[in-house]
């Protein structure tokens, strides 16, 4: 079925939305900073994924695809895959702050290691 | 170069990144753990279908052979790397956001691509105490 891989990535996508709903982990909604994570990772591992393909490190099965390939020979997919699992991430890391109520690390409170105020 | 060798420096990098060019230390953190914990639950799903029904085929010469739940060990390696980084740019970018107007230390070129210079946006309320990012 050509939309398997799709259907794979809808999946992850729709999800998580409830994080988003339900507790509140203010990914999508901080957009700026949602995009500006995303997009460091995205670059990287696409460049590696363009390289992994040419080296014949692996390849896919167009059958299972969409069959839509971006320059570079990089399958649709695979450019939608490092955007949506990174965004799995963050929502899963702010869903467990929000439940636990655990730091990240970039809370406003200056921390020990820079506060030098 | 194999799979292998290529997720390995990838896992280092990550570990640097993280540790002392963002200095982010979300690796240390209990949330970060948590979080992955999850993640690579969906992680062995996702990558199961993608490798057991072969979407993705992978050539056995460049990698150990070793696999979980269809998918070769690398990949464990490779998603770790993928989503740490990402965890790691978001913190980064939150508390930039959050502890202003601490000096900021300016990062070495290019490794910090999606970094404006300068606030792009306009001046931001300084944070109140307790507030999460509102950007």
């Amino acid at each position: 079925m050509r939309a398997t891989y799709l259907v794979l990535l809808a999946a992850c996508a729709l999800g998580t939305l409830p994080l988003e709903l339900l507790l509140h982990t203010r990914v999508y909604a901080r957009w700026r900073r949602w995009l500006l994570a995303v997009l460091p990772v995205f670059v990287l591992f696409a460049a590696w994924d363009i390289w992994a393909i040419a080296a014949g490190q692996w390849r896919y099965d167009q059958r299972q695809m969409s069959g839509l390939v971006l320059p570079g020979g990089l399958p649709l997919e695979e450019a939608l895959f490092f955007v949506v699992v990174p965004t799995c991430a963050i929502l899963t890391l702010e869903a467990v702050r929000a439940v636990r109520g655990w730091p990240v690390g970039d809370e406003p409170e200056p921390v020990p290691e820079l506060g030098h105020r | 170069m194999t799979y292998t060798a290529a997720t390995a420096i990838a896992v280092v990098a990550t570990v640097v990144l993280d540790l002392a060019v963002l200095r982010t230390r979300l690796l240390r953190r209990r949330a970060f753990w948590t979080a992955y914990a999850i993640i690579v639950g969906f992680q062995l799903i996702v990558n199961g279908v993608l490798t057991g029904r072969h979407i993705v085929v992978y050539d056995e010469r460049r990698i150990t052979g070793l696999r979980v739940a269809y998918a070769p060990l690398e990949d464990l390696l490779f998603g770790f790397s993928l989503v740490a980084q990402t965890l790691i740019w978001w913190v980064w970018l939150g508390r930039r956001a959050n502890q202003r107007p601490l000096a900021r230390k300016p990062t070495g070129p290019g490794s910090a691509p999606a970094a404006p210079a300068a606030p792009a946006t306009a001046p931001a309320p300084s944070p109140r105490p307790g507030e999460p990012d509102q950007r």
